[in-house]
């Protein structure tokens, strides 16, 4: 079942390139009725019965590859299914017939790579799916063929590439220092010392240009604002998660173990913050709705941020559950939440033509049902409750306070005023009225209820996190070597 | 399963399903929107009097609670205190439904509206309901998030900075309450607001940061509340529509604001123990001034909804400063004063929202003759208004004569000073209103939309006579076992207040 | 061991340099051939390791990996230069601009 996951959107990538028809849009439908089910299965099978490893292929430890399932990797295979499909939808009726046949394609194949980054255990690997989805979302970046859009993919490309250097020069120093590449046969064995230092140095800073923390960020915004609204949805809920969870995962697997994070998780923590700072103040003073949206991007990924001084800096922590829990929610509501916003912005542009936030004037009574997905997804964002944000934002703050690093607070309650001042600056202007009645188009259906069904889910899911943090608590990935390999 | 469960989760549903399925109504349906809301209101009423019967009577305990993990529990719980807060926000919602339903007869984005409208209330229902801080902060905010559509309604550049003034005000105040409830629970784990004494049992070592945080949860409940200097956003908000603003002042904002800080006082630290380490004293200075600074204010004012404004600020401090004092009368006046104030309140905004709507006037100068053009209105103008100054046997003397009483037996006695100038206040600005209504003539011709049967459309003018008799009604039978007044001593005998 | 230290100086020197002519060329084409020049200290460096003690017996992997590496470039590479050649023949320019556009997004 593990391997469906990778293999039905592959197989589905494949047919829709080779057979561009009338009906490529199916390939999308099929796919994003099948990922959900094989996600929700497996999410069970680790509920109930635990972490476990799958050798592909039946070749065993060192040569073979392993696809490794835990709590955290079944949560993020479960959100990226449940976006990946409501997109899909609402991009089978968003896009004309000849960009339709580059977008399949390269969205599905993007989704394979998404889901065997969330299930890979090998470094090397690691950097192969990655480069896979960069490749894929670049392209997608430059799906519509504007000058400034070609400008922003490439300067996405080269940043990625040159971060994905970084990390395989990382994965070559601790094949030298190790002789394996295994992460959880690695967290094991891997000691401190300068080798592992620089692998460690290199494999972050790889992993964080490509996640678009602050001081690069600068090829974030004009990538996702650019974009057409589905890429732009894609781009901020799941590719920058990708990179997201592969360095949390080597930080919390790996590294921390050896021993060599302490310092530079408060490096991170303070680019988070400043990135939540920096990124609400730009949303605030941009002119364009996907622009705001991009920069709240840069300060929703600067709050995950936090969960590295959180977990990495005392061994063992008694708020480690709590950290996880925030860091996770985060990422999920941000992940919702962001589709749902800039799938409206795309319904925006649809209807009036221009998604400049001047020209937005009385949407509210004219698109209510665009104008409450802005306000539900901005709930969200805000982390005002009920919502998952607001879950997120508690635990962290909880975890915050109980750790005694009181100064990370400034994130999660400056953090959260800013992104009001740039939510209701949005809503502000869908509530004003029109001096003359602008030329409005109808928005499909479809396409006004799928971002709304998105912001609903950011909502809801803050009404039942037990199971999400019980996936956590009880079969976080180092749960698995306590009993050894299976 | 069975009703101590449901009941509680269809009161809150009530009025949550009808601000749904409003907003999916097509804004041409007004007979079946208005059909929806009296309906929802209505059975809201009845579910709530039923559950009181269940309480008061039978001594039921209605609770619903499911737990997120990691001492994160939603939790809906009715004890006394909640449900005299949803008596008064349940029967209020009726009575505004109505005077909303002709209040904006042919104006566009009702739909809109009144779906905000309810979930409004849900909102308040929430909060009288909530069985400790994290569910009552889940409301809270959602109550901030469900006003802001309201004030902004009419769509005005006014409007919209009102409302921008509004969401800064509450968000800040929000996240200022945020820091304070988890601090809070990272000191004392998660507890509910029928647990007593967790925070005493604390090492008193941690007594310091316990004043820290009483602050913190003060200052963002105080936002709401409108305790001066926090009080900024309430005259501006005044641009809403007139049932909008009778909601805001009587039932939700202002009043939840007033609620949280009765139930933090009184449920969270325990009047004793704040007592104990000093955080009363400065509370009841705070509400002092606030009291004495609104009506200051209001005596300025030539707006008569502005000056209802400033008199909500100064009004609403007597429940802080009743809670703020130890003493068993004061507890008592704190809790009958949520239910007196609300209902006077929305009397005085119906007959300001009547008067501005059928005469169009505005400013207290130009009201002259409205006692004879508009019986009705004036006098339960005038009843109001005896009440708010504390003339007896309104409503309002009964909370000032408690609140004085309360006074005298701690000792106090600057208390019965402020509550005598500010009931000589409350008379300076009121009673030349109603001295301009019933005595002094028309200046100019009034711009009359109106014409009808009666002095104003009846949906106007109904609540405005409900809400009038129930103020004089609450203080003629104060005695009476079941009587607002009643229930606060009942409930201040709970607490261990009175014998 | 010290021919060992020689490559793998070298590989690292000229991911150095390869990050510098990234960072500090203007021109598309010499940013793509930076990042090439990058990668190819990522190369050497693999297949360093996997002979580190320049004895008779290699270890596969490292070259298995670069093997995957070189293919993963390659692409890379092909599709930027695809990008930089339409940027060049829209704008005639063949440099990014810096500045992000405020025009309306197209959907």
């Amino acid at each position: 079942m593990e391997s469906l996951l990778v293999l039905v959107p592959l197989a589905a990538a494949m047919g829709s390139f080779l057979a561009p028809g009338r009906g490529i849009a199916s390939w999308g439908f099929l796919t994003s009725l099948a990922i959900p089910a094989l996600a929700a299965g497996t999410a069970m099978d680790v509920y109930q019965h635990g972490a476990r490893r799958i050798s592909l292929g039946g070749w065993a430890e060192p040569l073979g590859i392993h696809l490794h399932m835990d709590g955290l990797s079944v949560i993020f295979l479960i959100m990226t299914a449940l976006v990946g499909a409501l997109i899909s939808i609402y991009s089978a009726f968003f896009f004309k017939r000849d960009t339709a046949r580059h977008f399949w394609p390269l969205w599905l194949l993007m989704w394979a790579a998404l889901n065997s980054l969330f299930m890979v255990s090998d470094i090397f690997n690691a950097y192969v799916v990655l480069e896979l989805v960069t490749i894929c979302a670049a392209a997608l970046a430059v799906l519509s063929g504007k000058t400034e859009s070609l400008q922003a993919g490439l300067r996405y490309l080269m940043v990625a590439m040159a971060g994905s250097l970084a990390f395989l020069l990382g994965v070559g120093f601790l094949y030298a220092e190790t002789g394996m590449l295994d992460m959880f046969m690695l967290s094991w064995e891997l000691q401190g010392g300068p080798v592992a230092a620089a692998a460690f140095g290199l494999m972050t800073t790889g992993l964080v240009m490509k996640s678009a923390l602050l001081p690069f960020h600068f090829w974030l915004p004009p990538a996702h604002g650019e974009a057409p609204a589905p890429v732009s949805a894609l781009l901020s809920a799941l590719v920058i998660k990708g990179s997201f969870f592969l360095l949390l995962r080597l930080w919390v697997g790996v590294f921390e173990p050896a021993g060599i994070t302490s310092h530079a998780a408060y490096v991170l923590g303070c680019l988070g913050v400043l990135a939540v700072l920096w990124g609400s103040y730009q949303a605030l003073i941009q002119p364009r709705l996907k622009l705001i949206i991009a920069y709240s991007s840069v300060a929703q990924v600067g709050y995950l941020f936090l969960m590295f001084p959180l977990l990495c800096t005392v061994p063992e922590a008694p708020w480690a559950e709590k950290a996880w829990a925030g860091g996770t929610y985060q990422a999920i509501s941000h992940g919702l939440a962001k589709a749902a916003l800039f799938l409206a912005a795309g319904n925006l542009i649809l209807s009036t033509g221009t998604d400049r936030i001047h020209y937005m004037k009385n949407i509210a009574s004219r698109l209510p049902m665009t104008t409450f997905t802005l306000g539900l997804a901005g709930i969200s964002l805000m982390g005002l409750p009920p919502s998952g944000g607001f879950v997120a934002k508690w635990m962290f703050m909880q975890a915050i306070l109980e750790s005694g690093q009181w100064w990370w607070a400034v994130a999660p309650v400056l953090g959260g005023l800013l992104t009001a001042g740039y939510v209701f600056r949005i809503l502000g202007y869908a509530f004003l009225l029109a001096e003359k009645e602008p030329r409005m188009l109808p928005v499909p259906f479809v396409l006004e209820k799928i971002p709304l069904i998105l912001a609903l889910c950011s909502i809801l899911i803050g009404f039942r996190a037990e199971e999400i943090i019980f996936l956590l608590q009880e079969h976080m990935l180092w749960a698995i070597e306590v009993e050894g390999d299976s | 399963m069975n009703l101590n469960f449901w009941l509680p989760l269809l009161v809150l549903c009530s009025s949550l399903f009808a601000g749904l399925i409003i907003f999916m109504l097509d804004e041409s349906r007004s007979r079946l929107r208005t059909a929806l809301n009296l309906f929802a209101a209505a059975f809201k009423v009845v579910a709530v009097h039923y559950m009181a019967y269940r309480l008061l009577v039978h001594g039921e305990m209605h609770q619903v609670g499911f737990s997120m993990g990691l001492g994160f529990e939603f939790l809906i719980k009715v004890d006394f205190l909640s449900l005299m807060f949803l008596a008064l926000s349940s029967n209020l919602w009726l009575v505004t439904t109505l005077y909303a339903v002709g209040y904006l007869e042919g104006s566009p984005n009702r739909s809109r509206f009144f779906g905000f409208f309810s979930l409004c209330v849900t909102a308040s229902t929430g909060i009288a309901m909530a069985g400790n801080l994290i569910t009552f902060f889940i409301f809270y905010e959602f109550l901030t998030l469900t006003t802001y559509p309201l004030v902004v309604h009419r769509e005005t550049r006014q409007a919209l900075e009102a409302g921008r003034n509004y969401l800064w005000y509450t968000i800040g105040g929000g996240s200022v309450l945020f820091v304070g409830i988890v601090w809070l629970h990272v000191l004392a784990g998660p507890f509910n607001f029928t647990d007593t004494g967790v925070l005493e049992a604390l090492d008193p070592a941690h007594y310091s940061t316990l004043v820290i945080i009483f602050a913190l949860l003060i200052a963002g409940l105080g936002v709401k509340a409108a305790l001066v200097p926090l009080h900024g956003w309430l005259p501006v908000a005044m641009v809403a529509p007139a049932p909008v603003s009778a909601l805001l002042h009587a039932v939700a904002v202002v009043k939840a604001g007033a609620f949280g800080i009765v139930r933090v006082v009184f449920d969270v630290y325990d009047r004793e123990f704040a007592a104990g380490l000093g955080l009363l004293e400065p509370l009841a200075i705070v509400a002092a001034v606030t009291i004495i600074f609104g009506s200051v204010r209001a005596l300025m004012q030539t707006d008569l909804k502005k000056r209802l404004a400033y008199s909500t600020v100064s009004q609403v401090s007597y429940i802080t400063l009743g809670a703020a004092i130890l003493a068993p009368f004061s507890t008592v006046a704190a809790i009958v004063h949520l239910v007196h104030q609300g209902i006077m309140k929305i009397t005085l905004f119906f007959c300001a929202g009547n008067i501005a709507e059928t005469l169009g006037l505005h400013s207290v100068r130009d009201m002259g003759g409205v006692g004879r053009r508009m019986p009705v209105t004036a006098i339960c103008f005038t009843v109001a208004a005896f009440g708010m100054i504390g003339v007896p046997p309104v409503a309002g003397f009964v909370s000032k004569w408690y609140l004085g009483l309360g006074g005298m037996d701690a000792g106090l006695e600057w208390v019965v000073g402020i509550m005598v100038l500010s009931s000589m206040l409350n008379a300076a600005y009121f009673l030349p209103v109603v001295k301009t209504i019933w005595f002094k003539h028309a200046q100019k011709k009034w711009r009359t939309k109106h014409s009808g049967r009666f002095e104003a459309p009846l949906t106007l003018l109904l609540p405005a006579l409900a809400t009038a008799s129930m103020s004089l009604l609450a203080g003629l039978w104060a005695g009476w076992t079941w009587s607002p007044l009643g229930i606060a001593e009942q409930i201040a005998a709970g607490m261990g207040a009175l014998p | 061991m010290h021919g060992f230290y020689i490559y793998a100086i070298t590989a690292i020197l000229l991911f150095c340099l390869g990050l510098w002519g990234l960072a500090f060329h203007r021109n598309l084409l010499r940013k793509i051939v930076a990042l090439n020049v990058m990668a190819g200290g990522v190369f050497l460096f693999f297949i360093s390791i996997a002979n580190p003690d320049q004895s008779g017996e290699v270890d596969p992997v490292p070259q298995a990996m670069v093997l995957t590496g070189i293919v993963v470039a390659i692409s890379l590479t092909a599709f930027a230069l695809c990008l930089a050649r339409r940027i060049h023949e829209k704008t005639g320019q063949n440099e990014l601009d810096t500045s992000c556009s405020i025009e309306d997004g197209d959907g």
